[in-house]
């Protein structure tokens, strides 16, 4: 059985100003399933987004061979006709619709234009009996947990008549039953004759259920190990996944620490959206004084929520757990709260959360310290102007000046207004998300510096990073986060990438 | 970057945010002057004067309108409160009632009606749309419940401001109710560009998610434009009352969609976060100038002011869409 139903051979993807990937190659065995791992960001999605023509043929170079013939498609609908069909990890289903008419969404059991009913919600009986589904088929979408609408969206896939079924990170957001139960319906598909290819953090779950692994790292392709021939362990996996250069340069710093300035006690913060899931578990985790405090998990390990639970409770339901500051027990109810409490937070996604992009630089800096430079409601725009202008300089932000406005700088100054806006406040305490995400090699220095600059202020800093270099590169200590739950605490010098990835891949005992 | 097609290099010398408040005023300019080579005794101050005091209470109730717009909302209620604060005084002025109680009493009640509708909008996470949708009926209908007629004032204190005419020296002369017009402008130009609230508006309309983010108290803030909107809808019900003399449940049928227009010929953006005062009163003086011109063209009907509207309204919502997508990619 070595037929090859997909070959990808030479892929190369550029986004302006970076190669996502570069000569990726993914040969993919008739009946098999095929798990693709990788750190967050090293370019899973956009190869199957390749596969699957949401980047359409001319947009990246290379060759795809799918069933032995030459592929280029234009679009998803293209890539589904051949019989290939992707499952986002946010799945794409219409909440008020029903489970059939989900189905055949796009693709109606139509006569002359009119719906068949009679028809439509048969065969999706049909189909859902195949995935182990028992819900009635005219159920609401938004009645059903997360677990079942996963289903759904692979009964979509069967109804499609899928040769190849593309699961982006299918167990990210179900509970253990949920994941048991959708690897045994992978399983099953498997001995019908379809091949899968399965993206996931967890390692367990891979070793559990690959045939095969192809191992992914900033965007080349390390290598592919077959389960059956080789003798794989998670720990083989993660030292293909990891092992990234340790090349970037980063500032020196002579660590001052000082005594505890901020802790959390047992924080556990329930998801908004899918009741009773809980997206951090438990966690405990401690800053002190002038320390770097990292914060490492994969994608949806519950990094974001975390910070953005302590930060006034900005995601989240049911928040429970006690908050330290200074040793003194505190409580935050809203943003206000926090900031006056000296926490801040600069968020992953500065374009959406961070800046306001059509107002001026000087407007963003003053944001969110305008209590500072105002008297009775009224702002001291002189002091704005001069306040702006001395953090233009200071953190050295390239624009012509204070009047410029945010959206048209780049991602480095653009982080530079951010972590300006933030340090107005005045804050002990800085949590910073994803700081270099999107920023170039010369700006992500830059940032560094300023990181620690402001621990050498005495700030604590938390600073939240996909890119484990960058974390050993500037931590005195981090913390491993995995669904949720701590896994680890480890020191700067116990830390090494694999030991990092070993508790950011620690699944569920 | 797209800049704004058909003004080469204005773009480089001027801040791209003042662009469409520049080109309202340009049109401005421009129809004062066509009308001045078009018709005899048009170009003079007076003419300008005349539309500020024909258009005294639109021009509060548009500043109203840009607090609710600059922060992404909209407030359809307007035109129903003006009409309902005028029911209310010329009622109340003939149970005989002083002059001064009755505007208090007017002013509190839009303020209050505005709060209202804020914090339901707020609270209860309802799109401002249909909140104020509600409003417009519930004080449209309110209306009638006073009276189905039209109720003549003749309170001395308001028929001595409605005839009372303030020289400015020459021949120039404005009407009190465009004085407190102008007077709110500056106000409300003074509160959005110098203080906390102010600043608090434009953010909550640039994101309102990064307003959360920022500690911004973006819950008072939406608030409180609903209700400088009620405040400012009431105070130009009584200037309507001032100019009508009477009151009336049918008056000001519309004028929540004429300021909105003028909102927007004067450059702000539906979608918050941008746009001046400035340009708010610019578009109330090119909708006022284009009722001039009709009248004074004299054959025209004056269905055409709405004609004219219509075009505006097009070419600025499309000028929009090029200043967004030069500034959000």
């Amino acid at each position: 059985m070595t037929e090859h139903i997909l070959r990808m051979s030479g892929i190369t993807k550029t986004f302006p100003g970076v190669k996502a990937l570069q000569d990726v190659n993914l040969s993919v065995r008739r009946g098999e399933i095929h798990a693709i791992c990788g750190e967050n960001g090293a370019g899973k999605s956009t190869l199957m987004k390749v596969l699957s023509g949401v980047y359409p043929h001319g947009e990246y170079e290379g060759e795809i061979t799918f069933e032995g013939r030459r592929c280029e498609f234009g679009g998803i609908r293209d890539s589904e006709h051949a019989g290939i069909v992707i499952i986002h990890q946010e799945l794409a289903l219409s909440p008020q619709l029903s489970i059939a008419e989900n189905i055949f969404l796009g693709n109606e059991r139509a006569k002359r234009g009119v719906i068949d009913w009679n028809r439509t919600n048969y065969e999706a009986g049909e189909l859902t009996k195949r995935v182990g589904l028992r819900e009635n088929p005219t159920t609401l979408i938004s009645d059903i947990g997360v677990g079942k609408q996963q289903l759904v969206e692979i009964a979509k896939a069967l109804s499609k008549e899928v040769k190849l079924l593309i699961l982006d990170e299918p167990t990210a957001a179900l509970n253990d039953d949920d994941s048991a139960h959708l690897l045994d319906l992978l399983r099953g598909l498997r001995d019908e004759g379809i091949t899968c290819v399965i993206i996931s953090h967890k390692l367990n779950e891979v070793i559990a259920i690959a045939d095969a692994v192809t191992i992914i790292r900033d965007g080349r392709t390390i290598e592919t190990l077959d389960m059956a021939g080789d003798d794989v362990t998670e720990d083989r996996i993660i030292s293909g996944m990891v092992g990234r250069a340790l090349d970037n340069r980063f500032p020196e710093r002579e660590p001052a620490i000082g005594e505890e300035a901020f802790r959390i006690e047992d924080w556990t913060v329930y998801s908004p959206s899918q009741p009773g899931r809980k997206v951090v578990d438990g966690a405990s985790l401690r800053l002190r004084r002038g320390e770097i405090v990292g914060l490492a998990g994969l994608m949806g390990a519950g990094r974001t929520e975390l910070a953005m639970s302590v930060f006034g409770r900005t995601y989240g339901t049911h928040i429970s757990g006690r908050i330290f500051k200074d040793g003194k027990p505190i409580e935050i109810r809203t943003v206000q709260d926090a900031i006056k409490h000296g926490i801040a937070y600069a968020t992953e996604d500065r374009k959406r959360y961070g800046l306001n992009l059509i107002e001026d630089i000087k407007r963003n800096v003053s944001a969110a310290g305008l209590r500072g430079l105002s008297r009775r409601g009224w702002v001291n725009e002189n002091e704005e102007f001069r306040v702006a202008e001395q953090f233009r300089k200071s953190m050295n932000i390239k624009a012509p000046g204070v009047n410029s406005v945010v959206g048209k700088l780049s991602g480095g100054n653009q982080q530079k207004v951010v972590l300006s806006k933030w340090i107005l406040t005045e804050p002990d305490v800085l949590i910073l998300d994803e700081p270099t995400r999107g920023i170039d090699v010369g700006a992500k220095y830059e940032i560094y510096t300023i990181i620690n600059r402001l621990a050498d202020q005495g700030k604590a800093v938390l600073m939240i990073s996909s890119e484990l270099p960058e974390l050993l590169g500037l931590c005195d200590r981090i913390y491993t986060l995995s669904e949720g739950r701590v896994t680890g605490e480890v020191p700067r010098g116990e830390a090494t990438q694999e030991r990092l990835m070993y508790l950011m891949t620690k699944g569920q005992e | 970057m797209t800049s704004i097609t058909g003004l080469p290099g204005l773009h480089r010398t001027v801040p791209q945010k003042y662009i469409p408040v520049l080109v309202t005023a340009g049109l401005f300019v421009a129809m004062f002057v066509a009308g001045g080579i078009r018709y005899e005794n048009f170009a003079t101050g007076q003419i300008i004067l005349n539309v500020f005091i024909d258009n005294a209470f639109l021009l509060v109730v548009a500043v109203g309108m840009t607090f609710v717009i600059l922060t992404g909302g909209i407030d359809l209620s307007v035109g129903s409160v003006v009409a309902l604060s005028t029911m209310i005084a010329a009622s109340l002025l003939k149970d005989g009632w002083p002059a001064l109680g009755v505007i208090v009493l007017v002013l509190v009640i839009g303020a209050v009606l505005g709060l209202g509708m804020g914090a339901i909008i707020h609270y209860f996470e309802i799109q401002p749309f249909i909140v104020t949708l509600a409003g417009m009926f519930l004080a449209r209908g309110l209306c009638y419940t006073i009276s189905t007629d039209s109720i003549p004032i003749e309170n001395e204190t308001f028929t001595a401001i409605a005839q009372t005419r303030i020289g400015l020296g020459g021949d120039l002369s404005v009407s009190p109710s465009a004085l407190i017009a102008v007077v709110v402008v500056l106000i409300a130009a003074f509160v959005l560009h110098y203080t906390r609230l102010g600043r608090n508006v434009y953010a909550t309309g640039g994101s309102e998610q990064s307003a959360l983010l920022m500690g911004l108290s973006v819950a008072r803030t939406k608030i409180s434009v609903y209700t400088i909107s009620g405040f400012c809808s009431a105070l130009g019900g009584l200037l309507f009352a001032f100019y009508s003399l009477s009151g009336y449940g049918l008056g000001a049928v519309g004028m929540e969609l004429d300021a909105i227009a003028a909102v927007v010929i004067g450059g702000t953006l539906l979608t918050g976060g941008s746009g001046y005062l400035l340009g708010t009163v610019l578009g109330v003086l090119v909708l006022g100038l284009i009722q001039t011109i009709i009248s004074f063209e004299g054959t025209l009907s004056s269905w055409w002011t709405k004609i004219f509207i219509g075009v505006l309204l097009f070419a600025f919502i499309l000028l929009q869409r090029l200043f967004l997508g030069g500034s959000r990619r």
